[in-house]
Formats: structure tokens, C-alpha cells, sequence
């Protein structure tokens, strides 16, 4: 076991975790990430494996499916997964393991800085934020979208649940994106 | 002061008073005035001085349309000028101050002009001030300016916060008049997604400016109990100060809400203004329409305004302009104004009606076939004018005059996608045409509807339309009186007679554009600024044109109208830039060793959205040439590190990854083994160098490309796009982990041993197991997966390890910490570019989008032997002439002397000028390790001319320094230190 100890994307030990009124903005370091994109010709199999590795159906345009691991569309048989960092730490080898020659995986974990929004009023924060339609976002949502010039994928868990990632070099940014619509918005 | 013209009635709140200031005079207003309103009610009507002849002016409407009663609002950094005092919501504590006149308003030395009106005519500038040229920019211009024009800046940045805020809904219905209300209630009702938006603050239009009722209520308790209704619905959604201010393309409207103009301050984090990005299905425009007045003999004097504005601040705002009032008009709503204004107990002087056959009223003078023709008073109107059929004159005793000519529907927005508006020849009125934005329809006054009822019928019908609803509401009852308008657009005779009051345009000026040959409408536009500034000619553009029309002999349809472009209203820029501004213009990328580096003291540079270490300076380092001088002698003595994690990662995957890089990159890549490293030039199309950098080839299928801090992302986008354009039956697959790896080199001699530190035991990164140029998966600190790379830009022993980003602050200060037995340094970006000068390797400034790998010194790389994007065109006969550019080293002969990027190279004998350039300077420094000024630079055959003496010089900055030519590799030529 080695020795170094992580920082989070905002640099600091602990997570981040700001309050404005209703709405929690909590950073979220504890999670794994790996990029897939299925082989030429493999994307049947590639689809299977990836039905085996999240347990639940491939998630169509715009969605997410899965639980512990989930995987959401990022583009035509392009997947990105995610599951909690202390068990999948090495979740770019587990998945590898399933797809073999059927995609091509890459840890994608600290690519990014996770944001959750918690709250009844995170609708009111997000059309301030980004230009996705909020009427869409029901469980299993999943979008691009740009926030403050930065491309960002939204992921939405609960009405009042809505998770964002960020380039990870870019999260003092997004970070400030936010919690500036917070206040803006509370 | 009391509020002497205050009369009963309204939707003002009495119970609460409020105190305001307008050229620092304290007044008095209730919550739901205006300014404009407020004003009025305190008799003060001399709002401001004219645009060109510092003319007395007052408000001329109620509205946003409002050409004249500007203010400077606020004061100090939130001073906002050219402020509509008709769109200013009251709250306590308000200033505001007339703007364009000195010393004061009520005496403005400026008014002189005035007196030279004839010399002042449209377009006086470009032939009064002709000659002598020189005296155009020192002299006249400063003049000019200083008479004409509107408010004027605070001169500092606005302080204010705006937002930008996207919103979607079913249906867009813009303006909540009678014909709004009833379609949002149609849609919502229906359970569309209904966003209604209107720039007022209370919202139902003219609903709230009249007295007539609807159904069994009056007009505003209708429109009360509608937006009670509309609110209660979770599918609407109202946004009241809210203007939409353009149609864009694929039914995307832009919307401003002033969220806290109506507030006396903002609490901190508060926008004043939110630019909202409205994404709809269907858009139902229900703008209303704009009374325009009649052009006559001085018709802008305060206290003249149109007849449905007078009616408004009546029965809304429960003001008159004056106890007694006249009106002048060419239809039967002047007579409306009238007979309101006497049911308020205001005294009417007269109503002047164009129309022989004009109805006549038992409560006040009717002069049918009657023109006003004249009026007085020096600072605000006294006395009228009147031309009655018989030939006579009559003078009115009055202190206010409505002006009706008539009603223009607001048709601005169906115009911003070049749609243009048709004529109705019944209304004498431009109306909506075919060619509307995608998505749009219009309903109400806007659509020439002009009746109470047919807005509310024509309201509900498009609403149904636009969203397929089989059924229409039941309609309240109200007044539905045809409307046929017989245009009356000026009274002939008169000298000067005010078209557009905000530009100070007269009748005689249209006439004078259509002599000297600007006939087109564009043309009269640029030659008298009619429809120009804050209001866009709201109340002028199409008595402008109806002007034109009639000295032209043609119809108005055929003269054509502007083009309307958004924005509808004036948007202070700071709505557009929202929250980028200042640092958060853009997003800012930090290293994973910033925080650190921050520690350290380390002084940053911006590099793209990239802040990295430039330097870090110690406590007794004054300059940082000091800095970077000891980090360069540091690394190459013994150790030192950069975080390098700016430069692009891309990862290449797939069973055609090798092939893949073999066509994007010039050298080849095929044959690159497992486990090592291989410098690339990557060529555009044009033969011309794109990028330069490595790919590392950890598994057969599988590559890591870096690229330059500057183009990871342009590099990213060509590499998708040779990926799905050019070889899309490849198998490969393109990610970027620019993010995901903290990077560090590790330079110098000592490197090896500081890693070998902290490298786990199982890997051996001696030279014979690790050589230059080898790469590979191992683990550090006792099992943390990272990567390491041998390659060197510094040209010493050099590593580049990389981790998991969030382990880059810990690995950053375990490698510091480790190091401090060989004196490690950290070193920035200025000692990187010190040492790679000093080895030679190009960056930005020498791939500078001209060069090839020719002039770079690297045209064997360009392989033969293989396609490559960029190889074919690289050979062209230009590219490849004996006398082109060669990357060479550049010494001055005395060490001493500066050499500066961008200077010449040019013979040392010869005149100096472009036709004997012989080539310029890219890269400049001082190497600590040679103790001499340096440089690269592009000379014609530079590698033929080694030690040839030139004079590099800058004529710009008088520079002339001796230089040698020398080898570009200063350091270790051979490459025996990165060997090592």
C-alpha cells in the first residue's frame, strides 16, 4: 500500500461542501471513472460486456443505467463508468477484464471533479448553469452540456439529486460557477 | 412637494410614500409610479435637452418606446445613462439626474445651437467641417461630440452582477396585454409548458391604461384575476420585467429580466439582470402596438405627448400632465383620452380633430377639421395653436397636449430573421408579413388587431393553433370597435416639426435627404440618424417614411422600411458578458502541484487556461532572472523538477492505433517497440508543421501522444477528425487524459538517483534496463500505479513520471523532499525555456504555422517510405528552394547584448530594409549555462552560414546588435548527458 496521500479536486483534504439556502453542493471525490468505447466491428459484444460489467440494460442516448456501476451514453457505443473509488480504484482493469478486445478502456478517474447538487432548488441553480432542458432531468438522465465555457457531463439521480462533472483541472471554476448561481439563485 | 398633479384613482399604493431626487430636488412617489410617472405627478415635465439643439424636451410616452425622458440613474459606478425614465420602476431613495446640458437644465448655454438650426441641418457635419482635414480629429470632432449626444459614463467598471440563465418551455408568448393573458390562459389551461414575459412590471398591458371593462370586470381587475390564475398554474411560468430582446435562429429568443433595477440595492451575489436564453417550440408574439404622433410646428416642447401616454399616467398612475389639457388627433382614441382625462376632473381645453367628420362630445370643445399649427411656452408647453377650416386661428390655454396619429404594431421581433412587414393599407400601418422566425406566429395589436376583444380572440385562437388545441376558451366580452386609421402624418406649412425626437430629426430634414439623393430608406437612416440611438425610432421610423414616400411620389410599401435588428430595447453590456468577467473570464486550469507551488511562493504565468509555475524565488532573490538562472545551474548540476501535466495527453487505442499514427504523424510510428518513446512531427494538410511531441507505445494496441501545452486541444479535434473524416474504417479510439495524470519532469544528472528513491524496487530504471527514449507501467511509494517516460526536453538525464492527478501534490512534495540530498529545485516554465533555447528544441514560436520540418532542421523526418497527412504538399517547390529559411543558433558577439524575438537578421554590410532581409529571431534568453545572451532563429541557408557574423536589428526600437551564427544545439550537441 502506498504512501501518498490524495487530495481532492479543490485541493483540499476533506471534500468541499457548500450550503446556500436549500441547495447542498458537495464535492465528490470518492469515485472511480473509466472511459469505454467499443472495438470496430465489436460494438454488439462490446454492448454485452457492458450489460454484464453494470448489471442493467445499456443505457440508450442521454441516460444512465446501473447501480454500484453505472455507465452513461457519451457517445454512439461510447460509454463512460463509474463506481465508488475504494472498491474500483483499478476500475479501468476490472472493466478490461470484461471487454478484452472488445473496447478500448481508459481510466478516466481523476480526468474529472465530481460536484452533487442536493436540494429542492437545484432547478432554479442549474438554469443559471447550463442550457439542458430541466424538464428532462427525472432519474437516469445523463447530458454534455457546457457550463461557464466548461464541458461538463450532468447526471441526473433524483429530482432533488443532480450530479456534475468537470475537468478536474477546471474545478476551482466550475466550482466557482456554482456556488455562484447558488447565492444568485437561493 | 406635494404631488400637485396626482388625481384619484390608479394602481399606485398611497399608503406608502417614497422619497426620490432628480437634479438634486427631493420629490415624493408611491410604490407602483414610474419615474416618468413620479415626475409628473411633482409638475415637473422638463425632463432633458435635446440630442443636437439642447432643445427642452419632456416625456413623449408612457413606455419603453420613450425617445426623450432620459436619465442618468444611480450615481457614482452605477450610474446608468440614457435611463428611460418611462421604464424606471419608483423605490425609495431613487436619484436620478438630467443628462446632455450645462450648466443646468433649466438654463443650458448649449441651447445655442438652437439659434443655428439652419446651419445645423442633417448631414451638416460632412460638409461644414470639410476643411482643413487636419482640423477634423484635434479640433471639430471633440467640439462635436462635446455638444451633441446623451448621458454620459461613470467612467469605472459597472459593479453590478448579471447572470445568464437558460429557460424552456411549449410556447414563448411575449407581452401579456389582452391578447398575451388570454393565450397563456388558453395554453396553460391546455397544460402546455408556457413561459409569458413582458418588460412591465405589472403585468396586462393596456389593460391596466384603460377604463372600459372586460367581461363583467374592469380592463386591470381582469388582468389581475388572469395573472392570479396564470400564476397558480406549475405549467406557466411569468416573468414580468422581462423584455425579450431578439429571435434567434431554431426558436431560441434572448430575454432580459431586471431582477433588481426596481431595488433600492442588490444584497452581495445578486444579479441585477439575468440574459435569458429562452429555447421554445412555438412563439406567440404579443407585443401590443405604439401610438405615433403627428409631426407640427414645435411639437417637442414638455407637456406634448402621445394621447394614449397621457391616458396612462391617468387611469394607471393616477397623474395628469397638467390641470388642463388639449388633444390632437386624426382618430377616435384621441377622443378616448379626452373623455377619460374629463372623468378624472381633469379640465379639457379642446380635442383638435383632423376629421371633418370627427364625433363631437357634450363634456368639451370638438374643433373638427381643426390643426394645431403652432405652440409656446419656453420650458414646457402654454399655449396651442389651432388652424380651424374656416382659416382662423385659435390659441388653447393648456399645459398638456395629446397627440394621436395613430397606431404602428410592434412587429420589431417578427423582423430580426429578415422577415419584413407588409403594408395594411385600412390600419395606414405596417403589419406582420409571411416571413416570420421559425416557430412564430402574432396575435393582438402587434398582428393589427386593434380591439380589446379581437386581441382576445386572436390571443386564444394562435395560442390553439400553435399547440393543436381542438377547443378554444369561452372569451370575456369587451369593446370591439373597428378601427380604420386615415393617415395624418404631419401638418403641412411648418418649418420645423419634430420627426424623431431623440435625434433631433425634422420633416424638413427627411425632405432635405430625399434633395441631396439619400432615398433609400437606409440612406435617409445614415444621413439624418432618423430611427438611430436608445429608441430605435419606435415613434419615427414610419412617419419618417410616409414623408419620404409622399416627396418621392411613391407609396410607403414601396419605399421600403429598415431592417429591425435585436436588441428591442438598449441591454447594458454587462448582461451579455454575465458572470465572465474579470478572472472568471474564462475558466482557469491549475496544475495538480499548484497549491504547492503557491506555497513555495511561485510566481505563475498564464498559459492558455493553464496557470503554471514561471518561477519560484527564494528570499534573497531580487530579480527573476536570479530565480531562473539558479534553476536552470541547479537542474543541470544536479536535479529539477517541472510539472509538466500541461501538455496534452491523448490516449490511442485500437488494433489500428500504429497505423493511425503512422498517417498523422510525418515520421513513422509502425515500427515503434512496446515500451518506447518516439518523437513525432505532426504536418497539416499544407505540408506546414502542426505540432510536435512524443507517443509512448505501452501495449501494441495502445499509445500515449503528448502535444504542446498550447495545442492539446487543436491536435485533439485533428486527430477526431482524421480519425471519423479521413480513416474511418480504422480501428481506433481517441480519448484525452490530459486531467487524469499529474506529469512531472525530472531533469539532470541526479535524476536518476531521486527517482530510484521512490520507484519501487521490482523496477529497474538504470540506463541498460531504462534507456533514453523507453517508457513503461510501474509503481511508486509502495505500490501507486504511474507511468514513466526517459525523455528529455531540457537536454540533461531526464525523466517524466506521471500519477494519478490526485496524488500529484503528495508525489510533488515526496520528490522535493527526497531530492533534498542532491538540492533538487522545483523550476517553472521560464528556466523550461531557458534550457530547451540552450538544446535547441522548437516550441510555438518557432511551429509558428509557416515553418516546415525543412527550415526546422528535421526534413528527414518527413518519411518517404509512407503517406502521411502533410508529407506530399511538404515537397513543394517553394517549401523546398535552396534559399529557405534554416532553424540556426544566434550568439551576440559581445555576450552582453541583447538579442530580442522578432528582430531581423540582415548582412553585416547592405542596407537594411525588407528586400535584404535574410531572416528573424523566434526564441531568445540568457544562458546561465553558456554566460551569454542567446537566441534561435530562421536565416536563409542557415545551416550553410555556421559562424557567419550578422547584424540582428529592430528599426522599431533602434536596435543593432553583432551576432554569430551558430549551431542551434548550445548544450551538449552530441546528446551524451540524456544518454547518460
Amino acid at each position: 500500500m502506498h504512501d501518498l496521500v490524495a487530495k481532492t479536486a479543490l485541493g483540499g483534504s476533506e471534500p468541499r461542501v457548500d450550503t446556500v439556502g436549500s441547495v447542498t453542493c458537495t464535492e465528490v471525490p470518492g469515485v472511480a471513472l473509466a472511459s469505454v468505447a467499443a472495438r470496430r466491428g465489436k460494438e454488439t459484444q462490446a454492448q454485452k460486456a457492458l450489460v454484464k460489467l453494470i448489471g442493467a440494460p445499456a443505457p440508450e442516448v442521454q441516460r444512465f443505467t446501473g447501480d454500484q456501476v453505472l455507465a452513461f451514453w457519451s457517445g454512439p457505443d461510447q460509454w463512460m463508468i463509474e463506481a465508488p473509488f475504494d472498491s474500483h480504484e483499478d476500475l479501468a482493469d476490472q472493466a478490461k477484464a470484461i471487454f478484452g478486445q472488445t473496447a478500448s478502456v481508459t481510466e478516466q478517474t481523476d480526468a474529472w471533479a465530481r460536484f452533487d447538487l442536493l436540494g429542492d432548488g437545484i432547478n432554479a441553480v442549474l438554469e443559471l448553469l447550463c442550457q439542458l432542458d430541466l424538464r428532462r432531468f427525472e432519474p437516469g438522465y445523463a447530458a454534455r452540456s457546457s457550463i461557464h465555457h466548461i464541458g461538463c457531463f450532468a447526471l441526473c439521480r433524483g429530482t432533488d439529486h443532480v450530479s456534475l462533472y468537470g475537468p478536474r483541472s477546471s474545478a476551482g471554476s466550475l466550482h466557482h460557477a456554482v456556488t455562484t448561481a447558488m447565492i444568485s439563485a437561493h | 412637494m406635494t404631488q400637485a398633479n396626482r388625481l384619484s384613482g390608479g394602481q399606485i399604493d398611497r399608503d406608502t410614500t417614497l422619497n426620490f431626487q432628480f437634479d438634486g430636488r427631493s420629490y415624493t412617489a408611491h410604490p407602483g409610479d414610474t419615474l416618468a410617472s413620479a415626475l409628473l405627478a411633482n409638475n415637473v415635465r422638463l425632463i432633458g435637452r435635446s440630442f443636437k439643439y439642447h432643445r427642452p424636451r419632456g416625456l413623449l410616452t408612457a413606455g419603453s418606446e420613450e425617445p426623450n425622458g432620459m436619465v442618468e440613474l444611480r450615481s457614482g459606478a452605477h450610474k446608468e445613462p440614457n435611463t428611460r425614465a418611462t421604464t424606471v420602476e419608483m423605490f425609495d431613495g431613487l436619484t436620478a439626474n438630467s443628462q446632455n446640458r450645462w450648466p443646468s437644465l433649466r438654463f443650458d448655454t448649449l441651447a445655442v445651437n438652437d439659434l443655428f438650426s439652419n446651419f445645423l441641418s442633417a448631414g451638416f457635419y460632412y460638409k461644414t467641417f470639410m476643411w482643413p482635414a487636419a482640423f477634423w480629429e484635434k479640433l471639430y470632432e471633440p467640439i462635436i461630440r462635446r455638444a451633441a449626444g446623451l448621458g454620459s459614463l461613470s467612467m469605472q467598471a459597472d459593479p453590478d452582477e448579471y447572470d445568464k440563465g437558460f429557460r424552456h418551455c411549449d410556447l414563448l408568448i411575449i407581452g401579456a396585454g389582452p391578447a398575451g393573458l388570454m393565450a397563456a390562459l388558453t395554453a396553460g389551461r391546455a397544460g402546455a409548458d408556457v413561459i409569458l414575459a413582458d418588460e412591465d412590471f405589472t403585468l396586462g398591458g393596456r389593460l391596466n391604461s384603460e377604463t372600459f371593462s372586460v367581461g363583467e370586470q374592469s380592463a386591470s381587475d381582469w388582468a389581475t384575476q388572469a395573472v392570479a390564475e396564470l400564476s397558480a398554474m406549475p405549467n406557466v411560468r411569468l416573468m414580468q420585467r422581462t423584455t425579450v430582446i431578439g429571435a434567434f435562429d431554431h426558436g431560441i429568443y434572448g430575454a432580459v429580466e431586471r431582477t433588481g433595477d426596481h431595488l433600492p440595492s442588490l444584497p452581495a451575489g445578486k444579479p441585477r439582470q439575468i440574459l435569458w436564453r429562452i429555447y421554445c417550440q412555438k412563439a406567440l408574439l404579443c407585443a401590443g402596438a405604439t401610438e405615433r404622433p403627428i409631426a407640427f410646428e414645435n411639437n417637442d416642447r414638455p407637456g406634448i405627448m402621445t394621447a394614449s401616454a397621457l391616458r396612462t399616467y391617468a387611469n394607471r398612475f393616477a397623474v395628469t400632465a397638467a390641470p388642463r389639457v388639449a388633444i390632437f388627433t386624426n382618430n377616435d382614441d384621441g377622443h378616448r383620452t379626452a373623455s377619460d382625462l374629463h372623468a378624472k376632473g381633469v379640465k379639457i381645453a379642446a380635442v383638435v380633430d383632423v376629421r371633418e367628420d370627427a364625433p363631437l362630445s357634450y363634456d368639451y370643445e370638438v374643433l373638427k377639421g381643426a390643426q394645431v399649427v403652432n405652440t409656446k411656452g419656453r420650458l414646457g408647453l402654454s399655449f396651442v395653436e389651432v388652424a380651424l377650416p374656416d382659416g382662423s386661428t385659435r390659441t388653447l390655454d393648456c399645459g398638456a397636449l395629446g397627440v394621436s396619429g395613430g397606431w404602428n404594431p410592434s412587429v420589431h421581433l417578427t423582423c430580426h430573421q429578415r422577415g419584413r412587414p407588409v403594408w395594411d393599407e385600412n390600419l395606414a400601418a405596417f403589419v406582420p408579413g409571411e416571413n416570420l422566425p421559425v416557430g412564430m406566429s402574432v396575435a393582438g395589436a402587434a398582428n393589427g388587431v386593434m380591439s380589446t376583444h379581437g386581441a382576445l380572440r386572436s390571443g386564444a385562437q394562435a395560442a390553439a393553433t400553435a399547440l393543436n388545441l381542438a377547443t378554444l376558451p369561452d372569451l370575456p366580452e369587451a369593446e370591439d370597435a373597428p378601427l380604420a386609421q386615415t393617415p395624418f402624418w404631419y401638418v403641412q406649412g411648418c418649418k420645423r416639426a419634430w420627426v424623431d425626437q431623440q435625434n433631433d430629426v425634422t420633416v424638413k430634414d427627411v425632405k432635405l435627404s430625399y434633395q441631396e439623393g439619400f432615398r433609400s430608406v437606409e440612406h435617409l437612416k445614415r444621413y439624418t440618424t432618423l430611427g438611430m440611438a436608445t429608441d430605435q425610432g419606435k415613434t419615427s421610423n414610419i412617419t419618417g417614411l410616409a414623408i419620404m414616400a409622399e416627396v418621392a411620389g411613391k407609396s410607403i410599401p414601396e419605399t421600403g422600411t429598415t431592417i429591425f435588428r435585436p436588441p428591442y430595447t438598449p441591454v447594458p453590456i454587462g448582461a451579455f458578458a454575465g458572470r465572465m468577467i474579470g478572472k472568471e473570464f474564462h475558466p482557469t486550469r491549475l496544475t495538480p502541484s499548484h497549491h504547492w507551488a503557491k506555497e513555495r511562493g511561485a510566481v505563475f504565468v498564464e498559459a492558455g487556461n493553464w496557470l503554471r509555475a514561471q518561477w519560484f524565488p527564494q528570499a534573497d532573490e531580487t530579480h527573476w532572472r536570479e530565480s531562473v538562472d539558479r534553476e536552470v545551474r541547479q537542474t543541470r548540476a544536479s536535479v529539477g523538477v517541472c510539472d509538466c501535466t500541461t501538455l496534452g495527453k491523448i490516449d490511442v487505442q485500437g488494433t489500428d492505433a500504429a497505423e493511425f499514427l503512422n498517417r498523422v504523424y510525418a515520421n513513422g510510428f509502425a515500427k515503434l517497440a512496446v515500451g518506447k518513446t518516439r518523437y513525432g512531427l505532426m504536418l497539416r494538410e499544407d505540408g506546414m508543421v502542426m505540432d510536435d511531441g512524443t507517443a509512448a507505445r505501452l501495449a501494441e494496441d495502445h499509445f500515449v501522444v503528448t502535444t504542446t501545452t498550447a495545442n492539446a486541444v487543436s491536435v485533439y479535434r485533428h486527430m477526431e477528425f482524421v480519425r471519423q473524416c479521413l480513416f474511418p474504417d480504422m480501428d481506433v479510439q481517441l480519448i484525452s487524459t490530459t486531467d487524469g495524470w499529474a506529469q512531472y519532469a525530472v531533469a539532470g544528472p541526479n535524476s536518476r538517483k531521486l527517482l530510484q528513491k521512490i520507484v519501487d524496487p521490482e523496477f529497474d530504471i538504470s540506463n541498460e534496463a531504462f534507456p533514453f527514449m523507453a517508457c513503461g507501467k510501474i509503481t511508486v511509494c509502495g505500490g501507486l500505479r504511474a507511468r514513466l517516460f526517459r525523455i528529455s526536453f531540457s537536454g540533461e538525464l531526464a525523466f517524466e513520471i506521471a500519477v494519478p492527478a490526485r496524488y500529484g501534490d503528495a508525489l510533488m512534495r515526496r520528490l522535493m523532499a527526497e531530492g533534498e540530498e542532491f538540492d533538487v529545485t522545483p523550476y517553472g516554465t521560464e528556466a523550461l525555456s531557458v534550457m530547451r533555447i540552450e538544446k535547441g528544441h522548437p516550441v510555438g514560436n518557432e511551429l509558428n504555422g509557416t515553418t516546415t520540418a525543412l527550415n526546422l532542421g528535421m526534413g528527414k523526418m518527413v518519411s518517404r517510405k509512407k503517406d502521411s497527412i502533410g508529407s506530399v504538399l511538404s515537397e513543394r517547390e517553394a517549401l523546398t528552394a535552396p534559399d529557405i529559411l534554416k532553424l540556426v543558433g544566434l550568439k551576440p558577439i559581445t555576450p552582453e547584448d541583447k538579442v530580442t524575438a522578432g528582430g531581423h537578421l540582415m548582412n553585416v554590410e547592405g542596407p537594411i530594409d525588407a528586400a535584404h532581409d535574410q531572416g528573424y529571431v523566434t526564441s531568445v534568453a540568457y544562458s546561465p549555462s553558456l554566460n551569454s545572451n542567446i537566441g534561435l532563429g530562421l536565416l536563409k541557408r542557415g545551416d550553410e552560414r555556421l559562424g557567419e557574423k550578422m547584424r540582428l536589428v529592430s528599426p522599431l526600437t533602434d536596435l543593432t546588435v553583432e551576432v554569430e551564427i551558430v549551431s542551434a544545439h548550445f548544450v551538449d550537441p552530441e546528446g551524451e548527458r540524456l544518454r547518460a
